[in-house]
């Protein structure tokens, strides 16, 4: 198994050049926002490992004259480890990264193009991973599978239908392994996991598990303290959720809605004071053990539809950065945020600046609908380049097109699963 | 109808009522002339309110602006700005939105007959009569001083009213049923199971919507409103609200190609009449003659009835369907409204509520794919235009005269209701786990770029394999459309008056 890995580089940008940084990076797409996966600086397609990758500045939009300058940040989502990755990305394409990061502040001519990335390499405080160990490899793989099980089926559809559930199984597996034979499919089978990875897994949920019980009698003690204060904050706070402007609305619906998927980049302050900070330090900690132990198999709790997304903390703490990549359009994406996890969004952004009330840090919140959406819209950010491996297939997708081959390679299916296996081709 | 008395009065009879006992309309696309002379017709037109139904009519009028409409009555920009971004923006008014739409291909504005630049509406008439009375009552409502103050764009015919929607079907079927007793229960329980009965600020600007909050409108300083014409919003009593009792209209034309369709259909089946109907119910998801296609499911379900035809078609849901067996997944009703809860079936109780929350059940990989409906509803009051005729006429005419329908609908938040049903259910690409298929009955059938066609249509079969049906031609082609704000009674009087 091929665990996925984060990786993100993110540096101070020379805002006296962005205007043209922007058009640089506006020649590495097809359509608008949406990477041309063989652009001449950056050819996201050659990378077999990468999933998504983004390119987006980092600005405050909401903060207005205090705003520090913007960062230039580079990010996406690999398989296996994502420091061997920047390796590889300064290997095959060092002159593309160079002429990107060429407009950060402290990027030279002269600079080592390697250590200056991981200088900058800047992890998350929480990542998500949809389906952890699914390669793009496989993806790719599975995809062609489906496709060509839905052609055989088009192309036999005179006689097929009468057939009885596992005789039309049986010509499926054989019809694959003709393929396969022929060199048309492909189907790996998963390399082995990295030694120590599952063992260092098991320590981490170990860890967490002994952590929260050994801070659990003060966090107990602390809890009422805790609460007063919160709900002194909650009330004080303001909510600050005018509506975002036409432009800006013109501007991020343009690179919307290209593809079954999306991408959502916001940046937003902290509420200020250290007792935001901490609370924000601790429930990005749990979230991530329960994205990196629980969330692991399609859903993070009730939402199948993201397939990669992290938080991270910027300028050591005062701000904080959400990059997601999501199926369907923005409204679906929020109408899931507002009634599927309001709760888990609401401990997070209820953190930040201007977000609406919230109730004890789970209630209210995003469930104020509009002003939530104007809260969201007004912080995210018009992502400059967007690259997805697989256009065109949601997590969905990949999850059922996993489950299609694992029923191609299982050794028997009962009646039942087979028409269910069949249903699904 | 339980809402007081001032309230029927103000808000306009559409909201209620799709006049069927008035079989004959005509809607009229209208550009103004003379702001002044507009105002004046506006202040004196016989607008037919919720009240007037209480007693038949034999004419009915409603009238509702685009933005572009307001801008020409010189409303004052605060008062604009407070309107939905969508509305600002219009139908056609950017890309993106045209993309989400399936306003794309044959659907792009581009192509349409109205709705863009000089053709862009200001005034929408609806005027409803039985077909006798209808020329008399055109000529009532077009009273001076009309001529001076409207050019007319386009004057829609409608057919009379027979039920039957230009492929044959029953409708007019299936509508959310408005609650008006007040705020929709906040608990989370109350949202368990498939509700047909909807908040009233759902569909009317001025009220608690699902969430319990009030949909942004324009609310007035006092100072704008010195006749105390608008009443007070009831979340800013310091302010005047602009919207209570109005909503959003959203119109678009929408050319049926009849011929195409059955044909289409005909061939897929070998032409065999019977299968040939089987196939036109199965993309619709109900019977020609409106049945639904599956069983009545459980209890009552609030807000459908006491009319025992509403019970007979609309007590059902899909909670025993899930895999699309009966009614496929993709079928027009199901994607329209696939009348699901708040929670997957079988949700029930606090602790339940909490594990589902949390994402700590087990879960099929299809469970739980579709967003809660009860956000996504809308009423429906198009009619529809040109030469009606059965399937087999349909056949054998080569090519027949133009036919569709004046698809309209009301709602209070056209992003998160027409639009949304619109962008992500029937024109959304990936609805409930299908892959390139839109909705077989009215969508486009372009893919994603450099994907292949969404032409697709599959069926799910007991027997497993999918029946699944590709190369649909696209049977339903936009013609024109807008964004429109059907305001209440007393807030068009402040419209027809202000004075910029
Ligand atoms: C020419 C285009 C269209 C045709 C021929 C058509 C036809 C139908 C038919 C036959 C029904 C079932 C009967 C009924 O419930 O009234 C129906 C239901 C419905 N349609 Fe359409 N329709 C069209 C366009 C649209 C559009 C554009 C929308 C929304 C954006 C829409 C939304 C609905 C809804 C919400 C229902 C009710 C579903 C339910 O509650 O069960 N339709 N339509």
């Amino acid at each position: 198994m091929t665990p996925q890995s984060a990786f993100m580089v993110c540096a101070t940008l020379d805002s006296t050049r962005r205007a043209e940084l922007e058009q640089l990076l506006t020649s590495m797409t097809s359509l608008p926002g949406q990477a041309d996966p063989a652009n001449a600086l950056i050819p996201f397609g050659a990378f077999e490992r990468l999933h998504f990758a983004r390119i987006v500045i980092l600005e405050d939009l909401a903060a207005g004259a205090e705003a520090p300058p913007p960062y230039l940040a580079f990010l996406g989502d690999c398989d296996g480890d994502g420091d061997a990755f920047l390796h590889e990305l300064a290997e095959r394409t060092p002159d593309g990264l160079r002429r990107v990061f060429g407009y950060c502040r402290d990027f030279q001519p002269g600079t080592n193009l390697l250590r200056w990335m991981q200088d900058h390499a800047t992890p998350p405080a929480t990542y998500y991973v949809n389906w952890v160990g699914r390669t793009v490899r496989q993806v790719r793989e599975e995809a062609a599978l489906r496709a060509a099980l839905v052609a055989y089926l088009r192309e036999h559809a005179a006689v097929l239908p009468q057939q009885p559930p596992r005789e039309i199984r049986a010509r499926l597996i054989a019809f694959v392994a003709a393929e396969r034979q022929a060199g048309r499919l492909s189907l790996t089978q998963p390399t082995s996991t990295p030694p120590g990875w599952q063992l260092r897994n098991i320590l981490h949920a170990a860890g967490v598990a002994l952590a929260l019980l050994a801070l659990a009698p003060f966090l107990l003690l602390g809890l009422p303290f805790y609460l007063i204060r919160l709900r002194q904050l909650e009330r004080s706070d303001a909510e600050i959720t005018p509506r975002p402007a036409a432009a800006h609305l013109a501007a991020l619906g343009a690179i919307e809605d290209h593809d079954v998927s999306n991408q959502f980049s916001a940046y937003g302050s902290i509420k200020p004071g250290r007792f935001r900070y901490w609370t924000l330090v601790f429930l990005l900690w749990v979230v991530n053990a329960t994205t990196r132990h629980i969330y692991t198999r399609g859903r993070l709790a009730r939402v199948p539809s993201i397939h990669f997304a992290r938080w991270v903390f910027l300028e050591g703490g005062r701000r904080l950065f959400f990059a997601s990549n999501y199926d369907g359009s923005l409204d679906s994406y929020m109408d899931d945020f507002i009634n599927k996890v309001a709760w888990g969004l609401n401990l997070v952004f209820s953190n930040g600046v201007g977000y609406p009330k919230t109730n004890f840090l789970i209630l209210g919140g995003a469930k104020d609908e509009q002003k939530f959406k104007y809260y969201i819209r007004r912080r995210q950010l018009v992502t400059s380049v967007w690259y997805k491996a697989y256009p065109g297939l949601t997590a969905y997708d990949l999850a059922r097109n996993s489950a299609i081959r694992a029923a191609i390679e299982a050794s028997a299916m009962t009646e039942a699963e087979t028409r269910r296996f069949l249903q699904m081709v | 109808m339980p809402t007081p008395a001032t309230d029927a009065a103000d808000i306009q009879g559409l909201v209620r009522s799709g006049y069927g006992q008035l079989t004959a309309a005509r809607f009229l696309l209208l550009r103004i002339a003379d702001t002044v002379a507009a105002r004046a017709w506006l202040e004196a037109a016989p607008v037919t309110s919720m009240a007037h139904l209480d007693t038949p009519q034999e004419g009915t009028l409603n009238i509702a602006l685009t933005c572009e409409g307001l801008r020409a009555l010189r409303l004052p920009e605060q008062a604009l700005g407070g309107f939905s971004a969508e509305f600002l923006s219009g139908m056609a008014g950017d890309e993106s939105r045209s993309r989400r739409l399936g306003d794309i291909g044959a659907n792009a504005p581009d192509r349409w007959r109205w709705g863009t630049a000089t053709h862009m509406p200001h005034l929408l008439l609806l005027l409803y009569a039985t077909p006798e009375r209808l020329q008399d009552w055109m000529r009532t409502v077009m009273a001076p001083p009309w001529d001076s103050a409207f050019t007319v764009l386009e004057l829609l015919q409608t057919a009379t009213l027979d039920q039957h929607e230009p492929f044959g079907f029953l409708d007019g079927v299936s509508q959310p049923t408005i609650d008006w007793t007040g705020k929709p229960d906040p608990a989370e329980s109350a949202h368990e199971t498939y509700s047909n009965l909807v908040a009233t600020g759902e569909m009317l600007l001025g009220y608690p919507n699902e969430y319990g909050k009030y949909t942004d409108r324009p609310l007035l300083d006092p100072a704008l409103d010195p006749a105390a014409l608008l009443p007070p919003a009831e979340d800013h009593p310091e302010r005047h609200d602009l919207g209570r009792n109005g909503c959003y209209l959203v119109f678009r034309q929408l050319q049926q190609d009849v011929g195409g369709f059955w044909r289409f259909l005909d061939n897929e089946v070998g032409g065999n009449a019977e299968a040939r109907t089987r196939l036109a119910e199965a993309i619709v998801g109900r019977q020609i003659s409106g049945a639904p296609l599956l069983p009545q499911t459980g209890g009552p379900i609030p807000g459908v009835g006491p009319d025992t035809d509403d019970i007979r078609q609309n007590s059902f849901t899909f909670d025993a369907d899930a895999d699309g067996l009966v009614c496929p997944l993709g079928a027009h009703i199901r994607r329209a409204n696939p009348r699901n809860a708040d929670l997957p079936p079988g949700t029930r109780g606090t602790l339940s509520r909490l594990l589902r929350d949390l994402g700590l059940v087990h879960q099929a990989l299809r469970d739980d794919l579709i967003s809660s409906t009860r956000f996504h509803r809308m009423l429906r009051r198009g009619r529809d235009y040109g030469v009606q005729m059965s399937p087999e006429a349909a056949l054998r005419a080569p090519a027949a005269a133009e036919a569709g329908l004046h698809f309209i609908c009301l709602n209070a938040n056209i992003s998160r209701q027409f639009e949304f049903v619109q962008g992500a259910w029937l024109a959304g690409i990936a609805f409930d786990g299908l892959t390139g298929e839109r909705d077989p009955l009215t969508a486009p059938r372009e893919g994603l770029p450099g994907g292949p066609p969404a032409g697709v249509f599959t069926m799910a079969q007991t027997s497993g394999l999918n029946r699944r049906i590709a190369g649909l031609p696209q049977f339903v082609t936009v013609r024109g459309g807008a964004y429109f704000f059907l305001p209440g009674l007393r807030a068009l009087r402040w419209i027809a008056g202000v004075h910029g």
